[in-house]
């Protein structure tokens, strides 16, 4: 720890710290909470993940491993310059494993690795306010959780089911924390919301520019919101993903070329990396066959999907394929 | 039915600074009962409203609500949370502008069911089910259910103001000038289905308007009111065509005959 000199360690005052660790305290003895704290500038804009900074660095300490993603990615600019700034001002050991990690800093995925008591998952938030866009005052919602008057969101699911047959909202799917608190889980995927049901890790949630920190303590029951009638469920995919064949992970498309042309792939990078260097290891399930090794090359070129392009063809496309 | 008021309110009084919002007012409505209270603009009478819909709270006075149980409370002496859930439940309160009332950018199925889901409803089937039987029943087509009111008439949009606030089945509603702003072949509508509602679900009213001809259709004793107080009470039709207060007499005789 030499060269960290012209920073506090881990770049925020101690003061700051306490008082955002004061903050985190609260939030994990009311689960679901939002608690108000006094949020500092960072050296990066609001939207960028500025809540989870501060909160990561309130938490980490010496010892820690951190790794950081972005949707699922550890190697997008927003993770690997969060990265970079943790083992520059804190100089703390960094990892893309997810077992190995002791703090994962996370935008909008929880991994498919499955999290272990004492891990901490710290998420960036940009509204924590999950009836923000059906009541905008502040004074009212607050009064409104504090009274705990949730037939709002309920309104807002009804919406989805009377304009699409299901309830459409995919991500910042709304949660009761503990049977008490609704809490916007930060737009995750719904894919993930089961994840944070009853989680050994302990999962912290930092909105910078809306100066609100809350949490979900190990173990804690979180229940996506739905109707008798239209249960939740989450998202499934018709196909595995593209290079490491797993099934029941959350899949991003990758447009390969101007043809429509297209694949779904892991959207956590280090579980795809995982199953392709190891297609046996029991952790994944043991599919040797297709993982890996056994990538069919013209899954990636697959002819394009008319449903899936906004635009329609445009003239002298697929030219150079005659 | 039983012999006690539904509401008894007794020396309510509103000062907004030395100005006199409503001053000692006081009376009992009973269940079933439309009491209307009428009077020029600025004599109080949304003051008063509001007081005993606890959207405001009296400077001094007292008034009592009869709950479910039977049980009298003190309004101004209950918690947020519970006033909040009588508000939701056993009371209505119908704004002059449905926009007031209404979430205007959410489908008028969701502004029916909203009160169900936020009792606890949770039966997406039954809860569009009660939407659609209100809104018949406030005469809206039901193809209209998935429209947001922004796209509705001014008459529309007050019926389903009412249907949004009856359907929880209240007990007392609060009616602000609930034909104002409207044209006449629309308020005429309206008022034969607010007497056929209040009529078939025994419900109690007490309906704020300016408009005597409203007074006379929908309720059953008028309270009148100049510079906050109460300057005459009495049957709707006694004080109509016997009125004995001066101000009551001008007003009386200020309707405009065609």
């Amino acid at each position: 720890m030499t060269d960290i000199a012209t920073y506090n360690f881990a770049y925020l005052d101690e003061q700051t710290k306490r008082m955002i660790r004061r903050a985190i305290l609260k939030g994990i003895a009311i689960p679901g909470y939002q608690v108000p704290f006094a949020s500092r500038e960072m050296p990066m804009p609001y939207g960028w993940g500025t809540g989870g900074v501060q909160v990561t660095a309130s938490i980490i300490g010496p010892d820690d491993v951190l790794k950081v993603i972005d949707q699922g990615a550890d190697d997008t600019t927003n993770a690997v310059s969060i990265r970079a700034f943790f083992k520059k001002v804190a100089n703390v050991a960094v990892t893309t494993d997810t077992a190995s990690a002791t703090i994962i800093q996370t935008r909008h995925r929880i991994p498919e690795h499955p999290l272990t008591a004492g891990q901490v998952l710290v998420y960036q938030v940009p509204i924590p306010e999950p009836l923000r866009f059906l009541e905008p005052r502040e004074t009212e919602t607050r009064k409104m959780h504090a009274l705990e008057e949730y037939g709002l969101m309920h309104v807002k699911l009804y919406e989805d089911i009377a304009k699409h047959g299901r309830i459409a909202t995919t991500y910042a799917y709304p949660v009761k924390v503990e049977g008490r608190y609704v809490m916007d889980p930060s737009p995750t995927p719904k894919f993930d919301n089961p994840k944070m049901h009853r989680s050994p890790a302990l999962q912290l949630f930092g909105a910078g520019r809306e100066k609100r920190i809350y949490a979900v303590p190990p173990f804690t029951e979180v229940v996506s919101l739905d109707f008798e009638d239209h249960p939740f469920e989450v998202q499934t995919f018709d196909q595995p993903c593209a290079l490491c064949a797993a099934e029941n992970v959350y899949l991003d498309e990758v447009i390969l070329d101007d043809h429509g042309g297209h694949m779904f792939v892991c959207s956590d990078t280090d579980h795809c990396e995982k199953r392709r260097n190891a297609p046996t290891s029991p952790l994944w399930g043991g599919r040797a066959e297709g993982a890996g090794g056994g990538l069919d090359q013209s899954t990636l070129h697959s002819a394009p999907t008319p449903a899936l392009r906004a635009d329609p063809p445009h003239k002298g496309e697929g030219k150079e394929k005659q | 039915m039983t012999d006690e008021p539904l509401l008894r309110v007794s020396a309510l009084s509103k000062f907004y600074g030395s100005r006199v919002g409503c001053d000692n007012v006081s009376f009992d409505l009973w269940p079933g009962e439309v009491l209307a209270v009428v009077g020029e603009s600025g004599s109080g009478k949304t003051t008063l409203l509001n007081c005993l819909s606890t959207r405001l709270l009296p400077s001094s006075g007292t008034a009592s609500y009869r709950m479910r149980d039977g049980q009298f409370r003190e309004l101004y002496r209950m918690s947020e949370a519970e006033r909040r859930f009588l508000m939701r439940t056993d009371w209505g309160f119908v704004h002059q502008n449905p926009a007031d009332g209404l979430r205007m950018t959410v489908s008028a199925g969701a502004n029916v069911g909203e009160r169900l889901m936020a009792v606890g409803d949770r039966h997406y089937g039954k809860i569009r089910a009660t939407a659609v039987d209100w809104l018949s029943r406030v005469e809206i087509d039901e193809d209209r259910i998935d429209d947001e009111p922004r796209a509705f008439s001014g008459g529309m949009r007050q019926r389903l103001q009412i249907a949004r606030n009856l359907v929880t089945g209240p007990r007392l509603v609060f009616m602000d000038e609930p034909t104002g702003g409207l044209d006449v072949s629309v308020q005429a509508r309206l008022l034969d289905l607010l007497r056929g509602l209040v009529t078939d679900l025994g419900l109690a009213a007490i309906v704020v308007t300016h408009d005597l001809a409203v007074a006379r259709l929908l309720s059953q004793r008028m309270m009148v009111m100049k510079d906050g107080r109460v300057v005459e009470s009495g049957l709707t039709d006694r004080v109509l065509d016997d009125p004995r207060a001066p101000y009551t007499q001008l007003l009386v005789s200020s309707i405009l005959q065609v």
